[in-house]
Protein backbone atom coordinates (compact mmCIF):
# COMPACT_ATOMS: atom_id res chain seq x y z
CA UNK A 1 0.00 0.00 0.00
CA UNK A 2 1.32 3.67 -0.78
CA UNK A 3 0.36 7.12 0.77
CA UNK A 4 -1.23 9.75 -1.42
CA UNK A 5 -0.31 13.30 -0.45
CA UNK A 6 -2.35 16.31 -2.11
CA UNK A 7 -0.45 19.05 -3.11
CA UNK A 8 -0.97 22.47 -2.36
CA UNK A 9 0.13 25.10 -4.59
CA UNK A 10 -0.50 27.83 -6.77
CA UNK A 11 0.03 26.32 -10.34
CA UNK A 12 3.27 27.74 -10.32
CA UNK A 13 5.32 26.76 -7.22
CA UNK A 14 4.82 23.94 -4.23
CA UNK A 15 4.05 25.10 -0.99
CA UNK A 16 6.44 24.57 1.66
CA UNK A 17 3.24 23.32 3.79
CA UNK A 18 3.16 20.22 1.37
CA UNK A 19 6.92 19.84 2.10
CA UNK A 20 6.16 19.50 5.61
CA UNK A 21 3.36 16.59 4.89
CA UNK A 22 5.26 15.00 2.98
CA UNK A 23 7.81 14.85 6.04
CA UNK A 24 4.90 13.34 7.97
CA UNK A 25 4.02 10.89 5.19
CA UNK A 26 7.45 9.76 5.25
CA UNK A 27 6.82 8.29 8.93
CA UNK A 28 4.46 6.00 7.47
CA UNK A 29 5.23 2.99 5.42
CA UNK A 30 4.53 2.55 1.69
CA UNK A 31 5.70 4.44 -1.39
CA UNK A 32 5.41 8.10 -1.51
CA UNK A 33 2.80 9.57 -4.59
CA UNK A 34 2.13 13.15 -4.52
CA UNK A 35 -0.73 14.76 -6.49
CA UNK A 36 -0.54 17.93 -8.11
CA UNK A 37 -3.95 18.90 -9.33
CA UNK A 38 -3.89 22.24 -11.15
CA UNK A 39 -3.94 23.95 -14.23
CA UNK A 40 -0.81 24.67 -16.44
CA UNK A 41 1.11 23.63 -13.28
CA UNK A 42 3.80 21.03 -14.79
CA UNK A 43 6.43 23.09 -13.18
CA UNK A 44 4.62 21.98 -9.44
CA UNK A 45 4.87 18.45 -10.41
CA UNK A 46 8.39 19.05 -11.63
CA UNK A 47 9.32 20.61 -8.46
CA UNK A 48 7.79 17.76 -6.44
CA UNK A 49 8.98 14.88 -8.33
CA UNK A 50 12.62 16.35 -6.35
CA UNK A 51 11.27 16.29 -3.03
CA UNK A 52 13.41 13.89 -1.02
CA UNK A 53 10.73 10.69 0.01
CA UNK A 54 8.87 10.86 -2.78
CA UNK A 55 8.44 7.84 -5.01
CA UNK A 56 5.92 8.92 -7.90
CA UNK A 57 4.23 12.36 -8.55
CA UNK A 58 0.42 12.27 -10.35
CA UNK A 59 0.35 15.25 -12.68
CA UNK A 60 -3.45 16.29 -13.58
CA UNK A 61 -3.80 19.43 -15.64
CA UNK A 62 -6.91 20.74 -16.19
CA UNK A 63 -8.85 24.13 -16.26
CA UNK A 64 -11.13 22.54 -14.06
CA UNK A 65 -8.77 22.08 -11.34
CA UNK A 66 -7.01 25.87 -11.17
CA UNK A 67 -9.07 26.51 -8.11
CA UNK A 68 -8.92 23.38 -6.17
CA UNK A 69 -12.70 23.57 -6.04
CA UNK A 70 -13.66 20.85 -3.57
CA UNK A 71 -16.34 19.01 -6.32
CA UNK A 72 -14.21 18.25 -8.40
CA UNK A 73 -10.71 18.01 -6.24
CA UNK A 74 -12.11 15.55 -3.83
CA UNK A 75 -13.53 13.39 -7.05
CA UNK A 76 -10.33 13.39 -8.62
CA UNK A 77 -8.85 12.07 -5.10
CA UNK A 78 -11.23 9.50 -4.68
CA UNK A 79 -10.67 8.12 -8.31
CA UNK A 80 -7.37 6.89 -7.64
CA UNK A 81 -7.50 6.19 -3.69
CA UNK A 82 -7.87 2.32 -4.56
CA UNK A 83 -4.32 1.80 -3.53
CA UNK A 84 -3.61 3.66 -0.78
CA UNK A 85 -3.18 3.00 2.99
CA UNK A 86 -3.25 6.47 3.92
CA UNK A 87 -4.29 9.97 2.30
CA UNK A 88 -2.58 13.17 3.69
CA UNK A 89 -2.60 16.52 2.61
CA UNK A 90 -1.26 20.10 4.87
CA UNK A 91 -3.79 21.67 7.51
CA UNK A 92 -3.79 24.97 4.97
CA UNK A 93 -7.10 26.19 3.53
CA UNK A 94 -6.71 23.91 0.56
CA UNK A 95 -6.31 20.42 2.98
CA UNK A 96 -9.24 21.43 4.95
CA UNK A 97 -11.52 22.49 2.36
CA UNK A 98 -10.83 19.15 0.52
CA UNK A 99 -9.74 16.02 2.65
CA UNK A 100 -13.20 15.77 4.68
CA UNK A 101 -14.67 15.38 1.77
CA UNK A 102 -12.70 13.03 0.37
CA UNK A 103 -13.29 11.17 3.43
CA UNK A 104 -16.52 11.47 3.46
CA UNK A 105 -16.84 9.41 0.29
CA UNK A 106 -15.05 6.90 1.08
CA UNK A 107 -17.07 6.43 4.05
CA UNK A 108 -13.86 6.86 6.68
CA UNK A 109 -13.37 9.67 9.61
CA UNK A 110 -10.88 12.36 8.90
CA UNK A 111 -8.63 13.26 11.40
CA UNK A 112 -7.15 17.27 11.46
CA UNK A 113 -4.24 19.13 12.50
CA UNK A 114 -2.92 15.85 13.12
CA UNK A 115 0.66 16.77 15.07
CA UNK A 116 2.68 13.36 15.78
CA UNK A 117 1.87 10.18 13.40
CA UNK A 118 2.28 7.32 16.33
CA UNK A 119 1.69 4.39 14.11
CA UNK A 120 0.28 3.56 10.80
CA UNK A 121 -3.16 4.34 12.46
CA UNK A 122 -2.43 6.06 15.67
CA UNK A 123 -2.26 9.98 15.52
CA UNK A 124 -1.71 12.92 18.15
CA UNK A 125 -4.10 15.66 17.70
CA UNK A 126 -4.72 19.04 19.39
CA UNK A 127 -8.48 19.72 20.88
CA UNK A 128 -10.18 22.80 22.85
CA UNK A 129 -7.76 25.12 20.83
CA UNK A 130 -4.96 22.65 22.32
CA UNK A 131 -5.55 23.12 25.57
CA UNK A 132 -5.90 19.38 25.52
CA UNK A 133 -3.93 16.48 23.29
CA UNK A 134 -5.58 14.10 22.01
CA UNK A 135 -4.03 10.36 20.92
CA UNK A 136 -6.29 8.69 18.36
CA UNK A 137 -6.42 5.10 16.60
CA UNK A 138 -8.26 4.54 13.55
CA UNK A 139 -9.39 1.09 12.22
CA UNK A 140 -10.42 2.43 8.86
CA UNK A 141 -9.78 0.82 5.98
CA UNK A 142 -7.86 4.51 4.75
CA UNK A 143 -6.70 6.75 7.15
CA UNK A 144 -7.32 10.73 5.77
CA UNK A 145 -4.97 13.16 7.65
CA UNK A 146 -4.58 16.73 7.27
CA UNK A 147 -0.85 17.65 9.13
CA UNK A 148 -0.13 20.73 10.86
CA UNK A 149 2.64 22.31 9.12
CA UNK A 150 4.10 23.59 12.22
CA UNK A 151 4.71 20.46 13.49
CA UNK A 152 6.82 18.67 11.01
CA UNK A 153 9.81 20.32 9.10
CA UNK A 154 10.16 20.68 5.81
CA UNK A 155 11.45 18.10 3.63
CA UNK A 156 14.50 18.43 1.03
CA UNK A 157 14.03 19.58 -2.52
CA UNK A 158 17.40 18.28 -3.93
CA UNK A 159 16.13 14.80 -4.39
CA UNK A 160 17.18 13.06 -8.07
CA UNK A 161 13.61 13.37 -9.99
CA UNK A 162 11.55 10.74 -9.57
CA UNK A 163 8.62 9.63 -12.87
CA UNK A 164 6.01 11.85 -13.31
CA UNK A 165 2.60 10.05 -14.21
CA UNK A 166 0.14 11.88 -16.16
CA UNK A 167 -3.62 11.45 -15.23
CA UNK A 168 -5.81 12.39 -17.58
CA UNK A 169 -9.45 12.03 -16.23
CA UNK A 170 -11.25 15.25 -16.25
CA UNK A 171 -13.90 15.85 -13.22
CA UNK A 172 -15.99 18.54 -13.64
CA UNK A 173 -19.41 19.52 -11.28
CA UNK A 174 -20.78 22.41 -12.69
CA UNK A 175 -22.36 23.19 -9.62
CA UNK A 176 -19.76 25.83 -8.42
CA UNK A 177 -17.98 28.05 -9.96
CA UNK A 178 -14.61 30.57 -8.87
CA UNK A 179 -15.61 33.90 -9.70
CA UNK A 180 -12.30 36.36 -8.44
CA UNK A 181 -9.41 36.09 -5.46
CA UNK A 182 -8.15 38.87 -4.14
CA UNK A 183 -4.77 37.77 -2.25
CA UNK A 184 -2.47 39.77 -0.37
CA UNK A 185 1.07 40.89 -2.15
CA UNK A 186 3.37 41.07 0.03
CA UNK A 187 7.52 40.77 0.27
CA UNK A 188 7.63 39.14 3.49
CA UNK A 189 7.89 35.47 4.39
CA UNK A 190 4.63 33.99 4.75
CA UNK A 191 3.18 34.34 8.22
CA UNK A 192 3.50 29.91 8.41
CA UNK A 193 6.60 29.57 7.63
CA UNK A 194 8.85 32.63 9.03
CA UNK A 195 11.34 32.13 11.56
CA UNK A 196 9.98 35.74 13.18
CA UNK A 197 6.80 36.75 13.46
CA UNK A 198 5.58 40.21 14.96
CA UNK A 199 2.02 40.17 15.60
CA UNK A 200 -0.75 43.25 16.85
CA UNK A 201 -3.76 43.09 18.46
CA UNK A 202 -6.26 44.76 20.02
CA UNK A 203 -4.16 47.59 21.28
CA UNK A 204 -2.12 48.65 18.05
CA UNK A 205 -6.03 50.81 18.15
CA UNK A 206 -6.16 51.14 14.26
CA UNK A 207 -4.86 49.47 11.24
CA UNK A 208 -2.66 52.75 10.65
CA UNK A 209 -0.59 51.97 13.91
CA UNK A 210 -0.15 48.29 12.09
CA UNK A 211 2.58 50.55 10.10
CA UNK A 212 4.74 50.58 13.28
CA UNK A 213 4.92 47.10 12.93
CA UNK A 214 5.99 46.99 9.21
CA UNK A 215 9.42 48.56 9.97
CA UNK A 216 10.60 46.19 12.68
CA UNK A 217 9.63 43.14 11.15
CA UNK A 218 11.80 44.68 7.94
CA UNK A 219 14.90 44.40 9.98
CA UNK A 220 13.49 41.51 11.19
CA UNK A 221 13.11 39.84 8.52
CA UNK A 222 9.74 38.83 9.76
CA UNK A 223 5.94 38.44 8.84
CA UNK A 224 3.54 40.08 10.42
CA UNK A 225 0.80 38.54 11.79
CA UNK A 226 -2.67 40.05 14.14
CA UNK A 227 -5.16 38.74 17.22
CA UNK A 228 -8.84 37.85 16.30
CA UNK A 229 -9.41 41.08 18.19
CA UNK A 230 -7.39 43.44 15.57
CA UNK A 231 -8.79 41.54 12.55
CA UNK A 232 -12.14 41.78 14.11
CA UNK A 233 -11.71 45.28 14.81
CA UNK A 234 -10.02 45.67 11.23
CA UNK A 235 -6.92 46.65 11.84
CA UNK A 236 -5.81 44.16 10.03
CA UNK A 237 -6.74 41.41 7.07
CA UNK A 238 -8.27 37.87 8.11
CA UNK A 239 -5.18 36.27 6.36
CA UNK A 240 -2.93 37.75 9.27
CA UNK A 241 -4.86 36.18 12.19
CA UNK A 242 -2.92 34.12 14.38
CA UNK A 243 -4.90 31.83 16.96
CA UNK A 244 -7.17 28.30 17.05
CA UNK A 245 -9.41 29.80 13.74
CA UNK A 246 -6.59 31.33 12.03
CA UNK A 247 -3.45 30.48 11.34
CA UNK A 248 -0.71 28.33 13.80
CA UNK A 249 2.40 29.44 13.63
CA UNK A 250 5.57 28.19 15.47
CA UNK A 251 8.45 30.53 15.06
CA UNK A 252 11.75 31.01 16.13
CA UNK A 253 10.92 33.66 17.88
CA UNK A 254 7.29 35.61 17.89
CA UNK A 255 6.36 39.28 19.09
CA UNK A 256 3.21 39.90 20.87
CA UNK A 257 2.50 43.65 20.78
CA UNK A 258 -1.06 44.96 22.27
CA UNK A 259 -2.37 41.28 22.34
CA UNK A 260 -4.24 40.26 25.83
CA UNK A 261 -3.70 36.66 25.01
CA UNK A 262 -6.92 35.62 25.31
CA UNK A 263 -7.09 31.26 24.66
CA UNK A 264 -8.29 31.04 21.61
CA UNK A 265 -5.11 33.33 20.65
CA UNK A 266 -2.77 31.26 22.49
CA UNK A 267 -3.65 28.22 20.42
CA UNK A 268 -2.29 29.46 17.29
CA UNK A 269 1.28 30.60 18.81
CA UNK A 270 2.39 29.22 21.73
CA UNK A 271 4.37 26.17 19.85
CA UNK A 272 7.14 29.45 19.36
CA UNK A 273 10.41 28.64 20.55
CA UNK A 274 10.77 32.27 21.98
CA UNK A 275 8.36 34.56 22.90
CA UNK A 276 7.81 38.20 23.28
CA UNK A 277 5.43 40.08 24.87
CA UNK A 278 5.03 43.94 24.61
CA UNK A 279 1.94 45.01 26.94
CA UNK A 280 0.99 47.84 28.94
CA UNK A 281 -1.25 45.63 30.95
CA UNK A 282 1.03 43.79 33.26
CA UNK A 283 -1.84 41.62 34.08
CA UNK A 284 -2.28 40.80 30.70
CA UNK A 285 -2.40 36.79 30.40
CA UNK A 286 -0.04 36.72 26.91
CA UNK A 287 3.06 37.46 30.18
CA UNK A 288 2.05 33.79 31.51
CA UNK A 289 3.65 32.59 28.36
CA UNK A 290 6.22 34.56 27.44
CA UNK A 291 9.66 34.23 27.88
CA UNK A 292 10.22 37.99 27.56
CA UNK A 293 7.51 40.46 28.55
CA UNK A 294 7.92 43.98 29.03
CA UNK A 295 5.42 45.89 30.09
CA UNK A 296 5.16 49.55 29.03
CA UNK A 297 3.17 51.38 26.21
CA UNK A 298 3.17 50.16 22.84
CA UNK A 299 3.61 52.95 21.16
CA UNK A 300 6.27 54.23 23.63
CA UNK A 301 8.19 50.76 23.03
CA UNK A 302 7.90 50.14 19.40
CA UNK A 303 9.86 53.17 17.98
CA UNK A 304 12.24 52.13 20.59
CA UNK A 305 12.65 48.69 19.41
CA UNK A 306 13.02 49.67 15.62
CA UNK A 307 15.69 52.06 16.68
CA UNK A 308 17.43 49.13 18.70
CA UNK A 309 17.41 46.90 15.56
CA UNK A 310 19.02 49.05 13.59
CA UNK B 1 -36.43 29.29 0.41
CA UNK B 2 -36.03 26.45 3.13
CA UNK B 3 -32.17 26.83 5.57
CA UNK B 4 -31.09 24.60 7.33
CA UNK B 5 -28.97 25.27 10.45
CA UNK B 6 -27.21 22.79 12.53
CA UNK B 7 -26.12 24.16 16.14
CA UNK B 8 -23.76 21.96 18.51
CA UNK B 9 -23.56 22.25 22.40
CA UNK B 10 -19.84 23.14 23.35
CA UNK B 11 -17.87 24.12 26.73
CA UNK B 12 -18.63 28.08 26.74
CA UNK B 13 -15.41 29.88 24.69
CA UNK B 14 -14.34 31.48 28.40
CA UNK B 15 -13.63 28.26 29.94
CA UNK B 16 -10.42 27.28 31.24
CA UNK B 17 -10.34 23.20 29.77
CA UNK B 18 -8.96 20.72 32.14
CA UNK B 19 -8.24 17.73 31.30
CA UNK B 20 -9.84 14.83 34.00
CA UNK B 21 -7.69 12.80 36.44
CA UNK B 22 -7.55 9.46 34.36
CA UNK B 23 -6.20 11.05 30.55
CA UNK B 24 -9.38 9.73 28.75
CA UNK B 25 -11.32 13.17 28.05
CA UNK B 26 -11.72 17.05 29.22
CA UNK B 27 -13.93 17.33 32.28
CA UNK B 28 -17.06 18.43 31.41
CA UNK B 29 -19.23 18.28 34.62
CA UNK B 30 -20.10 21.54 36.18
CA UNK B 31 -18.66 23.77 33.34
CA UNK B 32 -20.57 26.20 31.55
CA UNK B 33 -21.92 24.87 28.48
CA UNK B 34 -23.19 27.28 24.95
CA UNK B 35 -24.24 27.18 21.27
CA UNK B 36 -20.46 26.82 19.45
CA UNK B 37 -19.40 30.21 18.36
CA UNK B 38 -19.39 29.30 14.26
CA UNK B 39 -22.54 27.89 15.09
CA UNK B 40 -24.17 31.20 16.47
CA UNK B 41 -23.12 32.82 13.16
CA UNK B 42 -24.72 29.93 11.16
CA UNK B 43 -27.93 31.08 12.91
CA UNK B 44 -27.57 34.95 12.74
CA UNK B 45 -26.76 34.24 8.81
CA UNK B 46 -30.06 32.14 8.35
CA UNK B 47 -32.32 34.87 10.32
CA UNK B 48 -30.78 37.62 8.44
CA UNK B 49 -31.82 36.08 5.00
CA UNK B 50 -35.32 35.63 6.80
CA UNK B 51 -35.30 39.05 7.87
CA UNK B 52 -34.39 39.95 3.65
CA UNK B 53 -37.64 38.61 2.97
CA UNK B 54 -34.70 35.12 0.96
CA UNK B 55 -35.70 32.92 3.32
CA UNK B 56 -39.12 31.73 4.40
CA UNK B 57 -38.20 28.86 6.79
CA UNK B 58 -35.28 28.00 9.08
CA UNK B 59 -35.04 25.11 10.56
CA UNK B 60 -32.24 24.53 13.22
CA UNK B 61 -31.32 20.64 14.13
CA UNK B 62 -28.66 20.02 17.67
CA UNK B 63 -27.65 16.15 17.97
CA UNK B 64 -26.57 15.24 21.34
CA UNK B 65 -28.08 14.69 24.72
CA UNK B 66 -31.49 16.27 26.12
CA UNK B 67 -29.38 19.45 27.15
CA UNK B 68 -29.39 19.59 23.59
CA UNK B 69 -32.89 21.70 23.81
CA UNK B 70 -31.64 24.18 25.63
CA UNK B 71 -29.33 24.94 22.29
CA UNK B 72 -31.96 24.57 20.24
CA UNK B 73 -34.42 27.10 22.45
CA UNK B 74 -31.74 29.67 22.07
CA UNK B 75 -31.47 29.21 18.54
CA UNK B 76 -35.24 29.69 18.36
CA UNK B 77 -34.74 32.51 20.27
CA UNK B 78 -32.38 34.48 17.94
CA UNK B 79 -35.08 33.73 15.21
CA UNK B 80 -35.17 30.34 14.06
CA UNK B 81 -38.59 28.81 13.34
CA UNK B 82 -38.42 25.20 14.55
CA UNK B 83 -36.20 22.43 15.74
CA UNK B 84 -35.37 19.08 15.60
CA UNK B 85 -33.18 17.44 18.11
CA UNK B 86 -31.74 14.47 17.25
CA UNK B 87 -31.62 12.45 20.74
CA UNK B 88 -28.00 10.38 20.56
CA UNK B 89 -24.76 10.36 23.03
CA UNK B 90 -22.69 13.73 22.67
CA UNK B 91 -19.86 13.73 20.64
CA UNK B 92 -20.73 11.87 17.92
CA UNK B 93 -18.01 11.78 15.08
CA UNK B 94 -18.16 14.05 12.15
CA UNK B 95 -18.74 11.82 9.73
CA UNK B 96 -21.77 10.30 11.69
CA UNK B 97 -23.69 13.52 12.58
CA UNK B 98 -23.17 14.91 8.82
CA UNK B 99 -24.58 11.38 8.28
CA UNK B 100 -27.53 12.38 10.40
CA UNK B 101 -27.75 15.53 9.08
CA UNK B 102 -27.50 14.17 5.02
CA UNK B 103 -30.72 12.17 6.32
CA UNK B 104 -32.64 15.40 7.58
CA UNK B 105 -31.96 17.10 4.48
CA UNK B 106 -33.31 14.23 2.96
CA UNK B 107 -36.40 14.75 4.23
CA UNK B 108 -36.58 18.61 4.15
CA UNK B 109 -35.15 19.49 0.55
CA UNK B 110 -33.50 22.78 2.51
CA UNK B 111 -32.43 24.94 -0.26
CA UNK B 112 -29.37 26.16 1.71
CA UNK B 113 -27.38 24.33 5.18
CA UNK B 114 -25.61 26.68 6.81
CA UNK B 115 -23.02 25.27 9.14
CA UNK B 116 -20.03 26.46 11.57
CA UNK B 117 -16.69 26.21 9.93
CA UNK B 118 -15.66 24.20 13.04
CA UNK B 119 -16.65 23.42 16.89
CA UNK B 120 -14.26 25.08 19.63
CA UNK B 121 -14.25 21.48 21.89
CA UNK B 122 -13.27 18.80 18.63
CA UNK B 123 -11.93 21.69 16.42
CA UNK B 124 -12.45 19.17 13.76
CA UNK B 125 -13.49 21.57 10.39
CA UNK B 126 -14.90 18.80 8.86
CA UNK B 127 -19.49 18.10 9.16
CA UNK B 128 -19.78 21.05 6.70
CA UNK B 129 -17.15 19.83 3.91
CA UNK B 130 -18.72 15.88 4.78
CA UNK B 131 -22.45 17.14 4.71
CA UNK B 132 -21.69 18.72 0.89
CA UNK B 133 -19.78 15.01 -0.19
CA UNK B 134 -22.64 12.72 0.97
CA UNK B 135 -25.20 14.79 -0.50
CA UNK B 136 -23.08 15.28 -3.35
CA UNK B 137 -24.06 19.09 -3.48
CA UNK B 138 -21.32 22.17 -3.55
CA UNK B 139 -19.68 23.82 -0.90
CA UNK B 140 -18.65 26.90 0.56
CA UNK B 141 -16.42 26.95 3.37
CA UNK B 142 -15.21 29.92 5.75
CA UNK B 143 -17.66 32.24 4.79
CA UNK B 144 -16.84 35.75 5.33
CA UNK B 145 -19.57 37.33 2.71
CA UNK B 146 -22.87 35.31 1.68
CA UNK B 147 -25.06 36.59 -1.16
CA UNK B 148 -28.30 34.35 -2.79
CA UNK B 149 -29.56 35.80 -6.16
CA UNK B 150 -30.80 33.62 -8.98
CA UNK B 151 -30.97 30.37 -7.43
CA UNK B 152 -27.12 30.74 -6.43
CA UNK B 153 -25.34 31.69 -3.23
CA UNK B 154 -22.50 33.66 -4.28
CA UNK B 155 -19.76 33.31 -1.28
CA UNK B 156 -16.52 34.80 -0.44
CA UNK B 157 -14.34 32.65 1.39
CA UNK B 158 -11.50 32.97 3.67
CA UNK B 159 -8.42 31.72 2.61
CA UNK B 160 -4.91 31.31 3.24
CA UNK B 161 -3.69 34.01 1.09
CA UNK B 162 -6.73 36.31 1.32
CA UNK B 163 -10.27 35.61 -0.10
CA UNK B 164 -12.14 33.78 -2.78
CA UNK B 165 -15.06 34.10 -4.19
CA UNK B 166 -17.28 31.48 -5.39
CA UNK B 167 -20.79 30.96 -7.18
CA UNK B 168 -22.44 27.65 -5.96
CA UNK B 169 -25.90 26.35 -7.42
CA UNK B 170 -28.47 26.02 -5.19
CA UNK B 171 -28.89 23.55 -2.76
CA UNK B 172 -25.33 24.28 -1.49
CA UNK B 173 -23.39 23.99 1.76
CA UNK B 174 -22.16 27.10 3.71
CA UNK B 175 -19.71 27.27 6.45
CA UNK B 176 -19.37 30.09 8.55
CA UNK B 177 -16.06 31.77 9.27
CA UNK B 178 -15.79 34.53 11.95
CA UNK B 179 -16.19 37.59 9.83
CA UNK B 180 -19.57 36.52 8.46
CA UNK B 181 -21.61 38.58 11.08
CA UNK B 182 -22.48 39.40 14.64
CA UNK B 183 -24.63 37.19 16.35
CA UNK B 184 -27.16 39.31 18.15
CA UNK B 185 -28.39 38.78 21.62
CA UNK B 186 -31.89 37.20 22.18
CA UNK B 187 -34.38 39.80 23.64
CA UNK B 188 -36.36 38.47 26.61
CA UNK B 189 -39.64 38.59 24.29
CA UNK B 190 -38.18 36.57 21.65
CA UNK B 191 -36.60 34.14 24.86
CA UNK B 192 -40.26 33.39 25.74
CA UNK B 193 -41.87 33.16 22.19
CA UNK B 194 -38.86 30.41 21.75
CA UNK B 195 -40.55 28.54 24.21
CA UNK B 196 -43.87 27.77 21.98
CA UNK B 197 -42.22 27.11 18.67
CA UNK B 198 -42.01 23.67 17.49
CA UNK B 199 -39.59 21.47 18.53
CA UNK B 200 -39.29 17.71 17.41
CA UNK B 201 -36.80 14.52 18.59
CA UNK B 202 -35.56 11.74 16.28
CA UNK B 203 -33.17 9.06 17.17
CA UNK B 204 -30.48 8.05 15.11
CA UNK B 205 -32.43 4.45 14.24
CA UNK B 206 -35.77 6.13 13.15
CA UNK B 207 -33.19 8.30 10.66
CA UNK B 208 -31.55 4.68 9.79
CA UNK B 209 -28.21 6.09 10.83
CA UNK B 210 -25.27 3.58 12.72
CA UNK B 211 -23.54 5.89 15.49
CA UNK B 212 -20.42 3.80 15.39
CA UNK B 213 -17.43 5.11 15.44
CA UNK B 214 -13.61 3.72 13.95
CA UNK B 215 -12.50 6.40 16.17
CA UNK B 216 -10.79 5.50 19.55
CA UNK B 217 -9.57 8.00 22.07
CA UNK B 218 -6.52 6.60 23.16
CA UNK B 219 -6.04 9.11 25.68
CA UNK B 220 -6.30 12.75 26.10
CA UNK B 221 -3.60 14.39 28.02
CA UNK B 222 -3.15 18.04 29.07
CA UNK B 223 -0.50 20.25 26.84
CA UNK B 224 3.11 20.86 27.67
CA UNK B 225 3.03 23.77 30.09
CA UNK B 226 4.87 26.54 28.92
CA UNK B 227 6.14 29.37 32.06
CA UNK B 228 6.01 32.10 32.49
CA UNK B 229 9.96 33.65 31.50
CA UNK B 230 10.75 37.35 32.72
CA UNK B 231 10.13 40.68 32.68
CA UNK B 232 12.20 42.46 31.17
CA UNK B 233 12.85 46.52 32.36
CA UNK B 234 13.59 48.61 28.80
CA UNK B 235 13.78 47.67 24.74
CA UNK B 236 17.25 48.09 25.28
CA UNK B 237 17.44 44.96 28.00
CA UNK B 238 14.84 43.04 25.76
CA UNK B 239 17.17 43.71 22.52
CA UNK B 240 19.84 42.26 24.33
CA UNK B 241 18.44 39.03 26.09
CA UNK B 242 17.25 38.36 22.46
CA UNK B 243 21.14 38.67 21.34
CA UNK B 244 23.00 37.26 23.84
CA UNK B 245 20.52 34.98 25.62
CA UNK B 246 17.84 33.66 23.56
CA UNK B 247 20.36 33.93 20.54
CA UNK B 248 17.25 34.62 18.38
CA UNK B 249 18.26 37.86 16.80
CA UNK B 250 21.81 38.77 15.22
Amino acid sequence: MSILIIADHDNRELMPATLKAITAGAQLSGDIHILVAGSDCYNVAQQAACVKGVDKVLSAENAVYEHHLAENLAKLVVSISDNYSHILASSTSMGKNVLPRVAAVLDVAQLSDVTEIKSEDTFVRPIYAGNAIATVQSSDPIKVLTIRITSFPEASINADAVQIEVLSETIESHVSRFLNEELTKSDRPELTSAKVVISGGRGMGSGENFQLLQGIADKLGAAVGASRAAVDAGFALNDLQVGQTGKTVAPDLYIAVGISGAIQHLAGMKDSKVIVAINKDEDAPIFQVADYGLVEDLFVALPNLEKALE
Amino acid sequence: MKILVSVKRVIDYNVKVRVNADNTAVDLSNVKMSMNPFCEIAVEEAVRLKEKGVASDILVVSIGSQKCHETLRTALALGADRALHIDAEDGLDSLVVAKLLAKVAEEESPDLMILGKQSIDSDNNQTGQMLAALLDLPQATFASNLDIANNEAIVTREIDGGLQTLSLQLPAIVTTDLRLNEPRFASLPNIMKAKKKPLETKTPMELGVSTTSNLKIVSVTPPPERSAGVKVDSIEELVEKLKSEAGVIS
